[in-house]
């Protein structure tokens, strides 16, 4: 099932029905088609202006909550609700998250990168056995590992650590990551690899200096996939990190909201941009990368 | 040649790394939870063995029940929705907008990547009743409709709405794009075939289209259920499973039991019994995906 995701929604710009591929439509046509265009109207209101609506009101002052209607717009950009919801903790829980969000990718990719190599590239019993037990990671549901591993952490006293957290982030990593990862070194043409065995390289030259150039297309591809796992992760961050100074974006925004959330909504709306705006710098770049990668992933529950 | 690629150490030492950390972090721990669900205490503590008694505790607790009764709803209602809206997405992008629907479907996809906490504190926002009203009750007083107003997230009948309508809201361009992909896959000619011997609109979709996605709508079941089930952010945030327990799904319960009450082995019961739901709800689906395909 999952090949034939991955295999497919790489090639989804091709071979749209040619339906109607006749040159200049009937203004009777035009008629039938209005509905439609006000129908996607809607649906783009209805997906965008959330946003757009917490971007205009994290300028808003507090009175102007009170006094103007929801959807009015703020009176001048004030950019004081951002100072004051930075000072306030989460100048510390963005800094936290960029803390264990970037080692844990950087291991993810290191670690899965080599695995995936062994497991699809090179011939031995038993990795499909293996490349099997990776899969069954992604069903896992996290509530399941999630008692033993705060027992591992207490008892290592790397609890309430980020330690903890880049741990269980790389290892959490890795099924997804080894799986996409081994699709790309599928691509990869078995004559250059033996082209390679025949001019004298090594198996670490082969992986280094042959294998991981043609594939590093899908590191771009596996880092931005766990880039929003990682930023977006609320569960682990709840379990294993107990001390305010130690939170990361998500959590601390939980706690941000809580504290100041039912009365200062000016910097709560601060803080909600503050922590979506990396994800959406990303995607407003990145987007069509993001949607391959992430339609090829969604093995991940 | 291919005596090089069957280096076994070479191999090892690639793999090693993945294989430690993964089974260290990831398979320990689930078997170690399995264990768990014979005793109970935590870890500080200390643990005893108690035998079976999670399980007959888990069968004849009315909370476990009524937290696996929402579970089930959501799934139910969120997995319908999320697959339904994005098919009726996905017939929209091919049929309607052919070669124009690259920036449209950019646009809808975008809510997947935005943070839950982010969304859900947003959400809570839009449906807020006090101090102030939200964007919904702001709008229903703006068209003099005050009956109405009610405190959307106070009550567990509409919270539970809400909650749908926010999940839908984040996955429904995903599962558009998904469906999408299956089906620019058909090929041109039977979808013109069928439009010459008369088939059209409703028709053309129900006997041509949905019979040639039948796998790639399975496939968007099967991780929607799984996904949902599973669903524990956007409860947490936006409502923290109440007012009372009435949005508490399974993952929460687990979580307050464990980490709330101290009560490890039952947490981990809970966790069980979520795993086993997953697990059967997929072959579920798989089975009568196969039956249908044959």
């Amino acid at each position: 099932m999952s090949q034939i995701l991955t295999g497919r929604v790489h090639e989804t710009k091709r071979s749209v029905p040619t339906v109607r591929a006749k040159r200049g439509i009937p203004t009777r046509k035009l008629l039938t088609r209005a509905p439609v265009w006000v129908l996607i109207g809607l649906l783009l209101v209805v997906v965008l202006y959330p946003l757009l609506w917490m971007l205009l009101s994290s300028f808003k002052t507090n009175a102007e909550f009170s006094l103007q209607p929801f959807w009015a717009l703020p009176s001048a950009l004030h950019w004081q609700n951002y100072a004051d919801a930075w000072t306030s903790g989460m100048s510390t829980y963005f800094l936290n998250s960029v803390l264990v969000v970037f080692p844990s990718l950087a291991l993810i990719l290191l670690i899965s990168v080599a695995a995936s190599f062994a497991l699809e590239v090179m011939l031995w019993r038993g990795r499909n056995g293996i490349l099997l037990i990776f899969l069954a990671g992604i069903m896992v549901p996290l509530q399941m590992v999630l008692l033993p591993l705060f027992t591992i952490y207490f008892q290592t006293g790397l609890i309430d650590t980020r330690w903890a957290l880049i741990l269980t982030y790389t290892a959490f990593g890795l099924p997804l990551s080894v799986f996409l990862m081994a699709g790309f070194y599928k691509a990869v043409p078995r004559a250059v690899i033996e082209a390679a065995v025949l001019d004298g390289a090594n198996i670490y030259q082969i992986f280094y200096r042959v294998a991981l150039p043609m594939v590093a297309n899908g590191l771009v591809t596996i880092a931005l996939v766990q880039f929003f796992f990682l930023w977006n992760d609320l569960l682990f961050s709840l379990t294993f990190i107990s001390s305010d100074s130690n939170r990361t974006i998500q959590t601390g925004l939980l706690n941000f909201t809580g504290e100041h959330g039912s009365v200062d909504w000016g910097p709560t709306f601060a803080a909600i941009s503050i922590a979506v705006i990396p994800t959406l710098l990303l995607y407003v770049v990145l987007n069509q990368k993001v949607i391959k990668g992430l339609t090829a992933g969604s093995v991940k529950g | 040649m291919e005596t090089m690629l069957r280096d076994r150490r070479a191999a090892l030492l690639l793999v090693g790394p993945a294989l430690l950390i993964y089974s260290l972090i990831v398979l320990v721990p689930v078997v170690w939870s399995l264990v768990y669900t014979l005793f109970e205490g935590n870890v500080l503590s200390g643990f005893q063995f108690v035998g079976f008694q999670n399980y007959t505790l888990l069968v004849r607790d009315p909370s476990f029940w009524q937290a696996f009764a929402f579970t089930l709803k959501y799934a139910v209602v969120v997995t319908i929705g999320q697959v339904g809206i994005g098919l009726l997405l996905s017939l929209l992008y091919v049929f309607y907008l052919g070669k124009a629907s690259g920036l449209i479907r950019t646009l809808i996809f975008f809510p997947l990547v935005l943070p839950t906490v982010a969304v859900a504190q947003l959400f809570s926002k839009i449906f807020e009743i006090a101090p102030q009203y939200g964007l919904v009750n702001s709008l229903l007083q703006g068209v003099h409709l005050d009956g109405a107003i009610q405190p959307w997230l106070g009550q567990g009948g509409t919270a539970f709405w809400v909650i749908v309508i926010m999940d839908i809201w984040r996955a429904m361009g995903f599962y558009a794009v998904l469906l999408f992909a299956g089906l620019v896959e058909i090929p041109g000619d039977i979808i013109e075939g069928a439009r010459v011997d008369g088939a059209t609109g409703w028709r053309l979709v129900r006997y041509i289209v949905l019979p040639l996605m039948t796998p790639i709508l399975f496939s968007s079941l099967i991780f929607s259920v799984n996904g949902t089930l599973k669903v524990f952010d956007s409860v947490l945030a936006l409502t923290g499973g109440g007012p009372g327990q009435t949005t508490t799904p399974l993952t929460l319960s687990m979580f307050n039991t464990a980490f709330s009450n101290g009560q490890y082995g039952y947490g981990s019961t809970i966790a069980t019994a979520l795993a086993i739901m997953c697990l059967l709800v997929t072959l579920l689906i798989f089975r009568s995906a196969r039956r249908d395909v044959a």
